[in-house]
């Protein structure tokens, strides 16, 4: 069976599901062997007598059309195309159906237009088939594209705003800050089109109060200020771009320098001079030892606005948290991968200490990327769908130990300990991009604020979350020939 | 899945608790279809006898996943995408992870053709007793000469791994396709041009195709639902990756967009989705460190928000080995701990006098202290303590490592202290050093209280081995 060509184009078109292209005019068809006869109608076809569509389907399924030749357009035509569905010939509906009534709308337009009949399906008059089918191919399956529109709704449960809170105190604020970083306040998972992500991401780069041990990627950057906390941060924010720093007092560890408190909480002062930009203030992980560090940390800083690293269920959190009260800093809520212990823990500092809303941070723990990142990576999605979804104890911005990825292996050993494994290539390139995709991960999860330590690292991730975040404007890229592309 | 409790599958099971599943009863094998641990196929009454044909077909189609599933390629490289019924991986967990595949051209020389193919399927990653590999190939027809095109298939197709043929252009993909027939080749990819030609040859060869229209949905459900409607059954959506500034971000949305219609019931669009991590060599970073970098960004992106086929290009370690650990991180099940079975190993060639030591039978935490061993030589014997499949400070803390479990370990591996060894020394995680006393007591040994940390098991060796009399 063939047909005429004019009707094996497709024409650009485009409609929606659920509406009906009613074209009104009169459609004649002339068939290549019988005479001139009338078929009007919505859709149906009158002919000797009253037919219906699938009956003219019926009636031309034995003959051999060449083709519809002289289809003119005189005066109305209905055509409703919900009336061509099942069990109907694809041949007929291609004929007569979808591709006719589009063009019969456009001859019909052109009559209305001009007043006058205007006849369709003369050879001259039509485009020519525009792809070139051999044809073998041109089965009639693929005859039409069939509508579809994409619908997309949001997400009903997400009804709870995560806290908003800031970090540092400007002069406004009754501090010495530069600036002050903000963050949560989200109403949806990270980047997503649901509600409008009101702060980006953030990066604080560590600072240590004693020279330490490092991989060798991450000490050639830092290798020459290593002994003075002050130079440290200045390098971190001038030349890494840091948004925050943090200082880790671990000197203070008994079994490291048994630095006194008072001595530590010189190095904040130090740190505090040599930058303008919020300061987070860590311990040393000690528990003993921690609070006491801490607070005086917090003493020295006051009205500062710092993020006081960290409360825990296994210290004396009560003693961190009134510190952080009292001398106006916020608090770092940590616990280790368990989403009912962040919540204990959070409860415990709401209710027992009195820690406002808007100066809780949770660190509900990194693993690396290979070394248990899938339970970082839940444990942070559960929590802030959780928050969204209602729980109050939950509604708070986090932070992530991503400097953890320098603990895998895959970040800083030469090579592979295994004969098998294919080659691990240099690995001055495979420790910043563990840095990078685990905290990335974790950006994608709900995590808020990273503290970090390679450059590289932190330039990528802030590229690639401000991305998303959609801050970062760029020259679009045409990928539609991505195919032929020279790489 | 439409369906999500054991006794809603168990309404269309024989109910005869006949066994040969392997299951004592029809319900609890309903669990196991429910929790996607078991196959109608597994029920050979359901699949044999004619009276259950009815409820095995409405059985298979209430177990089916919400996005559909799609093999491409054969034999026992064969990679299946899709499958996924949640959204998020807690939910339940994500099935058949992120595919990598590696593009090469069809202008590339034989010899370096040949190699790089060999390279992306000898990659190999080690992690947790197996080892993560590269998926397929990408064939990209930079030539759009279906002579040249058909070449270069040829060649790929002897290495034996699943391809992706990448062309606009019908006779250069038809070409393709009669250069590898029966590889069952994934077609990249039908277009609002081209799609009548690409469809029909989906058809005509029965493999499966992606639809790609860039940053319109209603576009990529349009040819979806065509092809669809036209017989073809597996089918790839494409809905463009741009790799830089806005266009990214609406490329991010877009497949979340996909993702949560398909997984909430639209299945004119329930298919797996492809991101084009690729793109970033097109956006003119002129380092390609700094490219392969953010390629590797990308890849994260779209692994863990529901790209579930990748084209990428950079074959730098420092790309692929994050890459394939990024997939197993997103793609592995939440809901069972990862365990190795609980015996006593063998690192290196361990003698009488060889230290004795135990960890728990966590996967994580048994194979970071087996190559601390043996990648530092140490010739040792390791018992991994059946835990639950829980790390040493969590289960000291819970109490699935207690000196009872420890001692019953040593039972069940029949290991004797008194008699393998000379010394009747047992080395305990320093994070199980509160055990020390309850042991000394169950075992009747003398227990050395390791590091807090594997990596330091070295230097406690030198200190501490062979102990002190």
């Amino acid at each position: 069976m063939k047909y005429g060509a004019g009707f094996a184009s497709a024409p650009n078109y485009s409609f929606h599901k659920g509406k009906n292209l009613e074209v009104k005019s009169v459609l004649f068809l002339y068939l290549s062997n019988s005479s001139k006869r009338k078929i009007y109608g919505k859709g149906e076809v009158y002919m000797a007598k009253k037919a219906k569509l699938s009956e003219m389907t019926d009636m031309f399924k034995d003959m051999d059309i060449l083709s519809l030749e002289g289809v003119t357009i005189e005066g109305d035509v209905e055509i409703e195309l919900n009336g061509l569905g099942g069990g109907f010939d694809p041949m007929l509906a291609a004929l007569l159906g979808q591709e006719n009534a589009v063009l019969a709308q456009h001859f019909a337009r052109l009559a209305s237009m001009f007043g006058v009949p205007v006849g369709i399906g003369a050879p001259a008059g039509v485009p020519a088939a525009a792809p070139a089918v051999s044809p073998a191919l041109a089965a009639p399956k693929l005859k039409d594209l069939i509508p579809a529109k994409f619908d997309f709704e949001n997400i009903a449960e997400w009804a709870n705003q995560i806290q908003e809170v800031p970090i540092g105190n400007t002069s406004a604020d009754g501090g010495s800050r530069g600036k002050r970083v903000m963050l949560g306040g989200e109403k949806a998972l990270p980047f997503f089109p649901d509600a409008v992500m009101p702060n980006r991401n953030q990066v604080t780069i560590d600072v240590f109060d004693m020279r330490i041990g490092l991989a060798k990627a991450v000490k050639v950057n830092y290798d020459e200020v290593m002994d003075s906390p002050g130079e440290w941060a200045k390098k971190n924010v001038e030349k890494f771009n840091a948004d925050m720093i943090t200082i880790h007092l671990i000197s203070t560890d008994p079994l490291i320098k048994d630095t006194p408190a008072k001595e530590a909480a010189k190095t904040v002062e130090e740190v505090l001079q040599a930058v303008d930009v919020p300061i987070a203030i860590g311990g040393s992980g000690n528990p003993q030892k921690d609070p006491e560090v801490l607070a005086k940390a917090a003493e020295v800083a006051e009205g500062e606005r710092c993020l006081i690293a960290s409360a825990s269920l296994n210290l004396d959190y009560a003693k961190i948290a009134e510190a952080a009260l009292k001398y106006d800093h916020d608090v770092l809520s940590w616990t280790q991968l368990d989403m009912n212990s962040q919540k204990e823990l959070n409860r415990k500092l709401m209710k027992q200490c009195n820690v406002p809303r808007d100066r809780i941070i949770m660190d509900p723990t990194t693993a690396a990327l290979g070394y248990g990142l899938d339970y970082a990576y839940t444990n942070m999605e559960r929590i802030r769908l959780a928050a969204l979804m209602g729980d109050d104890e939950l509604t708070f911005p986090m932070s992530s130990g991503t400097t953890n990825a320098w603990g895998a292996r895959e970040s800083w050993m030469v090579s592979s300990p295994l004969k098998e494994d294919s080659d691990w290539g240099p690995r001055e390139y495979r420790g910043p991009i563990w840095e990078i995709i685990t905290g990335l991960s974790l950006a994608i999860a709900g995590n808020d604020l990273f503290m970090m330590m390679h450059p590289t690292s932190v330039a990528v991730l802030k590229q690639i979350t401000q991305t998303l975040f959609g801050s970062i404007e760029a020259e679009p890229v045409d990928i539609a020939n991505w195919i032929g592309a020279e790489v | 899945m439409k369906i999500n409790s054991p006794l809603e599958a168990y309404k269309y099971l024989p109910q005869t608790n006949c066994g040969e599943c392997g299951e004592a009863t029809c319900m609890a094998f309903a669990s196991k279809l429910i929790d996607r641990s078991g196959k109608t196929t597994d029920c050979s009454p359901l699949i044999k006898e004619k009276k259950f044909a009815k409820k095995l077909a409405e059985l298979d189609r209430l177990l089916a996943p919400e996005i559909k599933e799609v093999e491409v390629g054969v034999g026992e490289r064969a990679v299946k995408i899709g499958g996924d019924d949640v959204l998020y991986r807690h939910k339940l967990t994500f099935f058949n992870k992120t595919k990598m595949f590696f593009d090469v051209t069809d202008t590339m020389e034989e010899a370096a053709l040949v190699e790089r193919v060999k390279n992306i399927a000898n990659f190999k990653k080690f992690y947790v007793g197996r080892h993560l590999l590269l998926d397929g190939v990408a064939i990209r027809s930079v030539s759009n000469d279906p002579a040249k095109f058909a070449a270069a298939v040829k060649k790929v197709a002897e290495v034996g791994i699943p391809m992706i043929f990448c062309s606009f252009n019908p006779e250069v993909l038809k070409a393709g396709l009669e250069a590898a027939k029966d590889a069952n080749p994934l077609l990249y990819a039908a277009n609002k041009d081209n799609w009548k030609e690409i469809g029909e040859l989906a058809l005509e060869y029965n493999v499966p195709v992606v639809v790609s229209a860039v940053n319109d949905l209603d576009a990529l459900k349009t040819l979806a639902k065509t092809f669809a409607e036209a017989g073809i059954k597996n089918i790839v959506l494409d809905p463009g990756t741009c790799p830089t500034g806005k266009g990214m971000k609406e490329s991010f949305s877009n497949f979340l967009k996909i993702r949560r219609a398909g997984i909430m019931g639209d299945t004119e669009i329930a298919y797996p989705i492809m991101a084009l991590p690729f793109t970033a060599w097109m956006a003119g970073i002129s380092d390609p460190v700094s490219a392969s970098y953010w390629e590797t960004a990308m890849a994260a992106v779209f692994t863990i928000r529901y790209g579930d086929i990748m084209i990428l290009h950079s074959m730098e370690p420092y790309a692929t080995i994050p890459e394939v650990h990024m997939a197993e991180t997103i793609y592995t099940d939440p809901r069972t701990p990862v365990a190795v079975d609980s015996k006593m190993y063998k690192v290196g060639n361990p003698t009488a006098d060889s230290p004795v030591l135990f960890t728990t039978n966590f996967a994580l935490t048994y194979y970071t202290v087996e190559s601390d061993l043996s990648s530092n030589g140490i010739d040792c014997w390791l018992l991994a303590v059946n835990t639950d499949g829980i790390g040493v400070e969590a289960s000291v803390a819970g109490g699935q490592l207690t000196a009872d479990k420890v001692k019953d370990a040593f039972d069940k591996s029949g290991f004797d202290l008194k008699k393998d060894v000379t010394h009747n020394t047992v080395i305990t995680p320093g994070l199980a050093a509160r055990l020390q006393g309850d042991l000394e007591d169950k075992l009747s040994a003398n227990i050395l209280v390791g590091p807090m940390d594997s990596g330091r098991l070295p230097g406690f060796m030198e200190k501490n081995w062979p102990p002190k009399k």
